[in-house]
């Protein structure tokens, strides 16, 4: 996130921002809402692990409802994503209720459903603004990660987008080890499509935490990207996610503070809360938007929420020099790389996560799972517990004599001969 | 987030003598600290770190000049200036518009 500098407000003692947000805001100023896990794709760093629909998700209605809601709390906009949202055959309904309710959407697509007609109805609704993902400039590196066809997908949408006069759009990027050499060719990409480039961090969360250690970007990249970002400043967005980075010396313009439970939260597809769009495990369920209350409940009052707007230890980072930039770093990606909150960012550029992950390494304790997962079972094939050849033995029930009757049996004397066997039995 | 960094460089001074009023398409949101301002025009986002200019804007456009405004919520004469620079950012990002007469 970034922030537009505050007007030079007069005050006595000039308060920071990020001190005044580490308290928390009566509504989230960027709020995410993953609207089904169901996903025609299954990259494999997805952060809600997403592939199946869950039959529990927010009904229309109950999607209407939390729109309602937002609109009360003056929620500016959302950021909607899945799953893939435009798979649910009432995302279009969705997207128009919130709009006319005064809650903007900015929602996260691979693509597949950015016809040029719908392009058109997208471009002509001001309160939109869409987000393309791409990991990879070339389909090569993007389809390792997206899956096959990925790569042509974003691209036939992003035409589509650019020719229905959509402008402005968002070009949304994964950071990761093979993709870090692109980032001068995604820029090209946005550009020719008259989109903005958002780059955002590769997380261990979902089934990022299987892919992490082949995908994260390696220590000397951290450096490439962040001196690139330095170079293209303002014209890239970054989502506020490199925060970590800023250790290197100079801070990333943003809040450069970790957001959740303060200003940013999640609602996932069955209306539970989580701190961040990151961290979907039961340690930061806040609460659901089905409770009585809904969602403003949850935000102002649950426990967990506040006690992430209480001051947060700086536990062994304090003494850092750079603590006051980078703050420790991501909550989510320490969690799911099993480090202590307190601590380090395991993509600490000072070296310091590192050293805590090789000390781990071969130690009992394991990183925490992430808590659902609803990847496809079939693609890709990933090797599941419990599964195997059904074991069952074929017997007879012993309470039955023979078969029941079949309901639509057309013999008239179907069944006679049993209940006359058991009368002969009685009668004996 | 959408909203950017915007420049206070260059800022030319607001008219205090002219009427002001919140563009039509920003949303302000009152917060602890301040307020939030959104604009669903250009997707950018603005904090008010002060309560009175929060409540300097949100009566601007019932009073026919800015300094007027300003007055009715008790801003002295030497803290107008300070006032009058953070409308005038506030008029470079476009949350602020001229009332056209």
């Amino acid at each position: 996130m970034t922030l537009l500098e505050a007007p030079g407000a007069p005050s006595t003692k000039p308060a920071r921002l990020v001190d005044l947000f580490e308290f928390g805001l009566d509504s989230p100023i960027c709020l995410t809402w993953e609207l089904t896990y169901a996903c025609n794709l299954s990259c494999v760093h997805c952060l809600s692990s997403s592939g199946r629909r869950d039959p529990r998700e927010l009904s229309t209605e109950e999607c209407k409802a939390v729109i309602d809601e937002l609109e009360r709390m003056q929620v500016f906009y959302v950021n909607i994503g899945g799953g893939e949202p435009t798979v649910r055959s009432d995302f279009w309904e969705i997207l128009d209720y919130a709009t006319e309710h005064h809650v903007g959407v900015k929602f996260s697509t691979n693509g597949v459903k950015i016809t040029p007609e719908r392009a058109a109805q997208l471009a002509a609704n001001d309160y939109l603004d869409i987000q393309i993902s791409l990991d990879g400039a070339t389909a090569e590196v993007n389809d390792y990660v997206r899956g096959p066809g990925s790569y042509a997908t974003a691209i036939k949408a992003m035409e589509n987008l650019q020719a229905a006069g959509m402008e402005n759009f968002k070009l949304s990027v994964v950071c990761t080890r093979y993709n870090i050499p692109q980032l001068d060719e995604f820029k090209a990409i946005a550009d020719k499509y008259g989109a903005q480039l958002r780059l955002t961090r590769l997380r261990p969360s979902g089934r990022g935490a299987d892919t992490w250690d082949d995908l994260h970007p390696l220590p000397e990249q951290q450096r490439e990207l962040y001196d690139w970002l330095i170079a293209n400043g303002d014209g890239v967005l970054t989502g506020d996610s490199f925060f970590h980075l800023s250790a290197f010396g100079e801070a990333l313009p943003g809040l450069n503070l970790c957001g959740a439970g303060r200003v940013v939260c999640l609602i996932d597809p069955v209306g539970d809360v989580y701190a961040c769009p990151f961290a979907i495990h039961d340690d930061f369920l806040a609460g659901n938007v089905r409770q009585p209350g809904g969602f403003a409940h949850v935000w102002r009052q649950s426990e967990l929420f506040q006690e992430l707007r209480k001051p947060q230890s700086g536990g062994a980072c304090t003494s850092c020099q750079f603590f006051d930039t980078c703050k420790g770093g991501c909550m989510a990606a320490k969690f799911f790389t099993g480090l202590p909150l307190d601590g380090p960012d395991p993509e600490c550029v000072q070296g310091y996560g590192e050293e805590l992950l090789k000390a781990a390494k071969g130690k009992e304790k394991s990183a925490p799972k992430p808590s659902g997962d609803h990847s496809h079972r079939t693609s890709p094939p990933r090797p599941r517990e419990g599964m195997g050849p059904v074991q069952l033995t074929l017997t007879r029930r012993e309470d039955l004599q023979r078969p029941p009757v079949n309901d639509c049996e057309p013999n008239p004397l179907a069944g006679f001969a049993a209940q006359l066997a058991s009368e002969q039995e009685s009668a004996s | 987030m959408t909203a950017c960094a915007v420049s206070t460089k260059n800022t030319s001074t607001l008219d205090l003598n002219q009427a002001w009023q919140v563009h039509p398409q920003v949303s302000i949101r009152p917060e602890p600290f301040g307020a939030l301002l959104y604009h669903f025009g250009t997707r950018k986002l603005s904090f008010l770190k002060d309560r009175r200019l929060l409540e300097i804007v949100q009566v601007l456009s019932d009073y026919p000049t800015a300094r007027q405004a300003c007055d009715v919520i008790g801003v002295t004469e030497t803290e107008l200036p300070q006032f009058q620079r953070a409308l005038a950012t506030l008029r470079d990002s476009q949350m602020l518009i001229e009332v056209s007469v």
